[in-house]
Formats: C-alpha cells, structure tokens, sequence
C-alpha cells in the first residue's frame, strides 16, 4: 500500500455496504503507531461497524485495510477491546481477576483458571487491585470500565479500540478512565481508537479525528475537522461548532435539518448534552426527539 | 424396612446412582443457566420434554428417548426463533404452551399405565431401568465432557459476548451448542425429579452458591455439591415415605437455597470490610440512560 508503511492503521478507498445501504465509502486513513484517534459522528453512521472491520470481524465491501502492515485477523489477540460499560447483575459470580483473565486465555477450550502472576500487574496498572476480588456486579461503573480496560491490556495489544467505554460515566469517572488508557499509551506506544459520541472527554488526548455522517467522512486533526465549515459540508446542512472552555460543543443548524434528517439522534453530533441541565440545547423543546 | 436394607437393593442403588449422575450434569450447567438468564428456557425445554415423552411412550414405549428427541427439537427452535433474551422468552412461552396442548392430546390417546402420566410430571426416579441408566449415564459423559472442553470460552462468552467475540469466541456456535447440552441436562433430570421440576436441580443449587462465591470454579463445584446432596439426600430421605422422591429433592435444594441467602450478605459483608480501599460506587447516570438496576451493594 502505497506510502503506508509502519503505519499502525491504513485504510485505503475502504467502503462499507449493507444491501444498497452505503454505511461510508472510498475511506482513506493513516494512524502512525501510537497515536490517539477517535472515530465521531452521529447514531447508526457505522462508527462501530468500523471498529469491527478494525477487529477483524467484518470484511470491508470494498478498498483494502491493514493493521500494523497486515490484514486484520479474525478475533486478533493483537488488537484489546474495551466496550461500553454494562450491568452487571450483582449475583454474577465472576470477579475483575477473572475478567482481566480473559483477556489473555478467555478463547482457549479448557477449564477456567487465574493465574495471579499474569494478571496482578495489569490489575494494578490500572489501579484496580483493591477491588478485583469481588463481585464484578458489586463495583461502580468507573471501577468495572478500569478493569475491563485490563482485561484489554492483558493481551499486551499494540492497538487499543475502544467502542464508547465513557458511555454512562460521570465526568470524574470518565476524567480517570481516559487518564489511565492514555498513561498506557505513552509508555507503551500503544495506538488508540475511542469509538465516542462526546469529544470533550478526550480533547486532551486525541491527535486525529475521523467524523463520519450520512455516508461521507472527514479526517484529520481536530482543530481542522471540528470547524463549522467541515461539519457543514459533511452534513449538507448549516452547523455550528462551538468551543467553550474545555468543551466543543456541535450544534445542528436551524432544528428542522438536525432533527428530521436523524431523527433517532440528539442532533447531528450527538455529544450537544450540557453537562449541568443534561439535554440538547438546540433544538426548540418541542422538537425534541 | 431399614435404611441400610434398602441400600444394598438393586432399584435403590440405581435410583442414587441415577440422581448423582444427573445431578452432577445439573450442578455443572446451572450456573451458566443463571449467568445466562435461561431460567425460562429450563422450563420450557422441560415441559416439551414430556410432551416428548408422551410421544415416546404412545409410539415406542419408552418415555427417556421421547423426552430427548423432544427436549433437542426444542432446543433447535429456540435457537432458530430467538436469539436475545426478551426475544427468546417470548418465543419459548409462544413453543411451551402449543407443546403442551400436544402432550397432553398425546396423553388422551395413551391407554396404558394411568401412573405414567405422573411420573413424566413429577418424576418416578424408582422405575429408573438398566437401559434407561445407562443413557442417562452416556447423557451425563456427554454433558461433562462437552463443558469440560469449552468452560472458559462459554464462561467468557456469558458474562461478556462484546468482548469475547473481539477476542475470536465463537459466541453464537457456543449459545447452540449450550442449548444441546441443556436439552441432554433436562432430559435426564425430567427422569429423576419430573418435567415439572427440573428447575429444582438445574437452577437452585448453582442460585445458592452464586450467594456465597465470587470466584467461577468455586460457584461451580458447590453448585455441583449442593445438587448431589439435594437429588441423593431427597432420595434417601424419601426411601423410608410413600411420598415421591421429588417432593424431599425439592425441599433439600430449597432449603440450601434459603441458607446460602442467609449467609450470603454475611460473607459480602465481610469481604467488603477487607477490601476497604475500594471507594463507594458514585458514579451518577447520566439522565439520557436508564437508572442502573444492578445498584446498591447491600443487596
């Protein structure tokens, strides 16, 4: 592939079709090792569809990918996976050693075992030795998200996606989880992809963005994708990129585009929700979804 | 007739070997029953066993091949209506109740034994042949040896199918291949405890000692122990009673369930006090996602 090489991820013309529905199409991307990308953009525009490709668990429709120079492997163990945190019920016998386990034999046929050698250190990499020996459904959703983020580590990945792992988190826990992804990243080169709705969360950290919506795309850095113009153009209608403070805040032009054209979003971006009032502040009340 | 008499008789002997062999199976299973929230499907595939059983025994005679032919075409329908809980429990509720309509038709053309009726219903670990001991023993190699091989990546794939499908679980083959293994596991406990009360053996026991462990493995053997002690302990209780052997296995695996309840928030208690590092769950939800259900740890 021409002038990708060393890169950690390269996509090329890469497309992606289910029946006549086009998800995006003709996708070029380049992510040098150890750099940071988060993948935006609304509800059902195939944000996690690539994420699966990244995985290898979906073929492309079409244009080619690599992952460190290679096609992605089925289920690769290169590539850890943190998903978006879930309840687990309270009774669910299985504690966080187990689920960072997992993440190095969890395939493997055979009875399960823990070994504490193998998991203690990435347990307490991400500082969760105090608690992984309960109950997983006992621990907050932070605590939970610190391990499942291990057990992606475990596997010593040289890529780490992951598919909204604040999703439900607090800004405190969301602060930690994010602080503790990207330590690991500057020590170990690790190359990040956060599959994410809200950009704030991640501003700090994130080199490159790929904003994905109604079938098109735009990448690049943030300062250079997050502008009104870009926005605009992707979604052919006006939209307004806002920067207040720590917060970059999209909001979808007059109500009637935003709304009818997604209308199982929160507007186009998705991440408009205040923090303090916790809604989307641009649309008119009524037309709210 | 003392105890130590009834003992050294060949039915009892077969009778306590047969409730070992399917309580071990049970023990195994259970716990995925309850990780996997299958409790329903247990029910339903046992119900539909024993209109298998009535089949069996107005075709051929033998209720236990019936049973199993049964409990397996429920299996596959429940694999092909409804992958996802919500779904599948519907589907099974809409396969359960057309199923039993057929029973009991199939029930209405039977002119033999009124008894045999019952004993598809409530068990009859007495009437437990030669024949019928070794398939339930061929049944309980399968299912130990099927989940011997594929523990951990069932266990991965139950307590969170995202991730291990990222890590290359076959998540979907391995939900088949546990509806088999259920279908074998409720077939043999149908002989022992009776359609209508398979859940007794298939859910109690691994319900009591989720309470009182954390750790997967250890959940698993008490699960096992606590079947064993209920299925053989019932048996034995009941071989000096006329009452059936399921109501006492019944009993057993419930009264351990109300200890292992009992105990439990001691234990939790008492872990909790040794991991004081931990900070109190804070997280607050954000108001677009439900509130969480799985909340407060003094449950």
């Amino acid at each position: 592939m021409n002038g990708s090489g060393g890169a950690a991820i390269a996509l090329r013309r890469a497309t992606m079709r289910f029946g006549h529905h086009v998800v995006w199409e003709n996708l070029d991307l380049d992510v040098a090792p150890g750099q940071c990308l988060a993948i935006l953009g609304p509800n059902g525009a195939g944000k996690s569809t690539l994420l699966k490709v990244l995985l290898g668990l979906l073929p492309l429709s079409g244009g080619t990918i690599a992952v460190d120079a290679r096609p992605p492997g089925h289920g690769s163990a290169e590539a850890g996976y943190v998903a978006q945190q879930r309840v687990f019920d309270p009774d669910l016998p299985v504690r966080g050693r187990d689920l960072v386990q997992f993440g190095i034999d969890g395939q493997r046929r055979g009875l399960p075992r823990t070994r504490a050698r193998q998991v203690d250190p990435v347990i307490q990499a991400v500082g969760a030795q105090a608690y992984a020996d309960v109950w997983i459904g006992l621990l907050s959703g932070g605590q939970q998200q610190r391990l499942r983020i291990a057990q992606a580590l475990a596997g010593r990945p040289r890529l780490l996606l992951c598919d909204e792992p604040l999703l439900s988190l607090d800004p405190a826990a969301q602060e930690e989880i994010v602080a503790v992804i990207d330590r690991h990243r500057r020590e170990h080169g690790t190359t990040v992809v956060y599959v994410t709705h809200e950009i704030t969360p991640i501003a700090d950290v994130v080199d490159q963005v790929l904003y994905v919506a109604a079938g098109r795309w735009a990448a690049g850095s943030p300062e250079t994708v997050l502008t009104t113009e870009r926005l605009s153009a992707l979604y052919g209608t006006h939209i307004d990129v806002l920067r207040v403070h720590h917060h970059v805040v999209i909001v979808g032009g007059d109500s009637a585009g935003g709304a009818t054209h997604h209308p199982h979003d929160h507007g186009p971006a998705g991440h408009v929700r205040d923090r303090h009032d916790g809604h989307a502040g641009h649309l008119p009340e009524g037309d709210q979804p | 007739m003392s105890l130590g008499f009834l003992i050294q008789q060949p039915f009892a002997q077969h009778a306590l070997l047969a409730a070992a062999l399917v309580a071990v199976s049970c023990g195994l299973i259970g716990p995925f029953v309850v990780t996997r929230g299958m409790a329903f499907a247990v029910h339903g595939t046992a119900e539909l066993a024993f209109t298998g059983a009535a089949a069996g025994l107005l075709v051929a005679n033998n209720p236990v091949l019936g049973a199993l032919a049964g409990a397996l075409v429920v299996a596959g329908l429940i694999a092909l209506l409804g992958a996802r809980q919500r779904e599948r429990d519907s589907a099974i509720g809409v396969i359960l109740a057309f199923g039993l309509g057929i029973g009991v038709l199939l029930l209405g053309f039977y002119h033999g034994f009124a008894t045999a009726a019952t004993n598809i219903l409530f068990g009859n670990i007495f009437g437990v042949s030669g024949d019928q001991l070794i398939v339930l023993l061929v049944i309980g190699l399968l299912v130990v040896a099927v989940m011997g091989t594929w523990y951990r990546p069932l266990l991965f794939a139950s307590v969170d199918p995202d991730a291990a499908e990222a890590r290359g679980v076959p998540v979907r083959r391995l939900g088949l291949l546990f509806l088999v293994v259920l279908a074998l596991t409720v077939t043999g406990a149908a002989q022992v405890v009776g359609t209508l009360l398979v859940l007794s053996l298939a859910i109690t026991p691994a319900a009591a000692a989720q309470r009182l462990s954390a750790s997967p493995l250890t959940v698993a053997g008490l699960s096992i122990v606590f079947a064993v002690v209920a299925a053989d302990g019932g048996l034995l209780a009941s071989f000096q009673s006329n009452v059936k052997a399921s109501v006492f296995i019944t009993s057993v695996s419930f009264a351990i369930y109300v200890a292992a309840r009992l105990t439990g928030p001691l234990l939790r208690d008492h872990r909790r006090l040794r991991h004081q590092g931990c900070p109190a769950r804070q997280e607050a939800t954000q108001p677009r996602t439900a509130p969480e259900p799985s909340g407060t740890p003094s449950q």
